[in-house]
């Protein structure tokens, strides 16, 4: 910005404040990137340790890597096998897996019809309705922990279903609000025309929906898949309180017991860190367009 | 293998089952004579996530404010308690603490966020390299609060008394500066230093809390940058321009036209952020050991005090704590939503 406008400028600003202009652009900018560099400074240090045997990650910096790289694959053959409630870590990778993809796909779905009914149907009370709906964004799950934890131990709820179900249903409901209205946001605003002659020419609502709204909202529905991806990935509390046995906990459950347990074995912690981290990594990087998309459509959650 | 198999099956199962459950019902709405063929439709499309919002929010909101006035241990304490769990937050030197960290928490993070959010953005705008400045700032954003934990706790690692022997940079760093700083920068383990810097006050959270505090700054500076770079392009170049030509300087011009018209964005983001750092708890388990050492906060002392001390009532009081600290907030940001609708 700057530089442009110092040129159209030339004529009007004094000499001083000019070099002082550049000057305070210029440092802004070694500033950035001297962020930019110290924001990166943590990851990096986790990345590079994880691959440094035991012995150099307890005795030196990881940063002496630079002199005196010694490389080893050790840490992640030996955190995959390290026992965690009495299982492998890996075995917690995959319930992460277990969780996450449904707990962000079938939300989404639930949300997906809730908006296109809100946008399309007609049907008595439907503005009001949404309106609570959206209300509800201000509800902490806090506040639905323990009766809903109640409700899954209770005798109406069948106790097989406790685990890897109830962590779905509790992230599809925590994930609704948001989800709806973010959605209905979307498809509210296609073009009404569409809709119409679909239904003039006979197309049932179903029929609208996946021939019609689906594909027109594959951006919207891409965004906010990512985000509740992530959000169930990254999550501990929701697993923690509703996935029953320790050992249908994800992950991040596993690697805080690890950290509890082990605190001091770094050549687990860093490679263990970096194992829950490469999905969300991968995702955020190859995807990270949609992913901002998400945030500024709206950054409100849970 | 089997391992993968199986849990990939348990994936394709739920979802393919859940989308055949939802056809089969549309299936059988159709099959319906006429007046009730439609609402049945409806009822497919709009019921599932009613049931969900009701029977998952709504319902259980009620139950747990209820709770809230009732102790004992178990998931459902019977013994009435009044407004005693409140009156215990509010006398309890503990519980004191717990909320003196929240709104320090709330106070530090959301502003340092928001203005290292705002630096970044404001300098990195049009410079060279930009998307990998703030992609690289941003990155954070994407790792879970426990993976950050565990980064953040080797950062801070403190390991004997031999300055090159430490493998915590930040202690390492500390440790060098012993010979050029006046006092003694011995080795400290930041995580479990509750006093701030030697000062013991009931008013100043702990050196561990800030360090604690630090990385979620370095999350959500990233998420800050982000959404108001994307406001600070919309800012139209002649409005900035006309400024200058009336002799503002780039200064002048920022503070003076920039920022005000990028107003209701930097509010969004701060509400945003302030409702994240309220419901703090995956940093508090990984960092501070759920809450030892006198860093605990709201939403980690509901979790600790409902499932770890069988504390239900006390743990539904302070979820309704957070509800009603959270009302505002909600409150102010959906006033400025609406004031940039309609200010556009």
């Amino acid at each position: 910005m700057a530089a442009t406008l110092d040129a159209k400028s030339r004529d009007t600003t004094p000499v001083g404040s000019k070099i002082a202009t550049t000057l305070s652009s210029r440092l802004g900018r070694m500033f950035v990137w001297l962020l930019a560099i110290l924001w990166t400074v943590p990851t990096l240090g986790l990345l590079i340790s994880s691959v440094r045997p035991e012995r150099k990650i307890k005795t030196t910096g990881w940063w002496t890597f630079f002199t005196d790289p010694q490389v080893t694959l050790e840490n992640y053959s030996g955190v995959l096998e390290n026992k965690v409630y009495g299982l492998p870590f890996s075995h917690f990778f995959w319930n992460t897996v277990k969780i996450a993809i449904p707990a962000a796909v079938i939300p989404i779905v639930i949300a997906a019809f809730a908006a296109y009914a809100f946008s399309w149907m007609k049907f008595k009370g439907r503005d009001w309705i949404f309106v609570l709906v959206v209300g509800l964004m201000v509800v902490p799950l806090q506040m639905c922990l323990i009766p809903l934890l109640k409700f899954f131990s209770s005798d109406f709820f069948p106790d097989s279903w406790v685990g890897v179900y109830t962590i779905w249903l509790a992230h599809a409901i925590f994930g609704m609000p948001l989800a709806i209205f973010l959605l209905k946001n979307f498809i509210g605003s296609l073009p009404s025309e569409v809709i119409e002659a679909a239904r003039v020419d006979g197309a049932s609502h179903l029929t609208i929906f996946r021939r019609i709204v689906l594909p027109l909202s594959v951006p919207a529905l891409a965004s906010l898949g990512i985000f509740q991806f992530l959000w169930v990935w990254n999550d501990l509390l929701v697993a923690k309180v509703f996935g029953g046995r320790a050992t249908n906990q994800p992950m991040t459950a596993a690697m805080v017991d690890m950290v509890g347990n082990r605190g001091n074995d770094w050549q687990l912690l860093t490679a263990g860190a970096f194992v829950t981290m490469i999905v969300p990594l991968i995702v955020f990087l190859s995807l990270q367009r949609f992913f901002v998309r998400g945030l500024l459509a709206g950054s409100v959650k849970g | 293998m089997v391992e993968i198999l199986k849990s990939l099956s348990v994936v394709a199962v739920g979802i393919i089952g859940f989308i055949a459950v939802l056809g089969g019902l549309y299936w059988l709405a159709s099959q319906l004579p006429e007046p009730w063929r439609e609402r049945a439709r409806v009822a497919v499309f709009v019921g599932p996530a009613l049931i969900l919002l009701v029977g998952g929010l709504i319902i259980p909101s009620i139950v747990n404010l209820r709770l809230s006035f009732y102790t004992g241990n178990g998931l459902s304490p019977t013994k009435w308690y009044g407004l005693g769990n409140f009156r215990d937050i509010f006398t309890n030197d503990d519980n004191l603490m717990v909320l003196r960290n929240t709104v320090w928490w709330v106070l530090v993070v959301t502003a340092a966020s928001v203005v290292i959010g705002i630096i970044i953005a404001r300098f990195a705008d049009k410079m060279r390299g930009e998307p990998i400045a703030k992609a690289l700032i941003f990155l954070p954003t994407a790792i879970s609060m426990v993976g950050a934990g565990v980064i953040w706790n080797f950062m801070y690692a403190t390991k004997g008394n031999d300055p090159d022997k430490q493998f915590g940079l930040i202690t390492y760093f500390w440790m060098k500066l012993d010979p050029i700083l006046p006092g003694h920068q011995g080795p400290n383990y930041w995580l479990q230093d509750k006093r701030f810097f030697g000062i013991d006050s009931n008013w100043l959270p702990g050196v561990n809390t800030f360090f604690i505090m630090a990385v979620i700054v370095w999350i959500q500076a990233g998420f800050a940058t982000v959404v108001i770079s994307a406001a600070l392009k919309g800012v139209p170049d002649d409005l900035v321009e006309a400024a200058k030509i009336d002799g503002a300087t780039e200064r002048q011009a920022f503070f003076k036209v920039v920022l005000p018209y990028v107003k209701g964005t930097i509010i969004t983001v701060a509400t945003t952020i302030l409702i994240a750092v309220m419901k703090i708890f995956d940093i508090i388990q990984t960092m501070g050991k759920g809450g030892s050492f006198g860093t605990s906060t709201i939403a980690n002392e509901m979790y600790e005090q409902s499932f770890t001390q069988d504390n239900k009532g006390r743990g539904a009081a302070w979820a309704v704590l957070l509800f009603l600290a959270v009302i505002p907030i909600v409150f102010i940001n959906s006033r400025n939503q609406r004031a940039m609708r309609e200010g556009r």
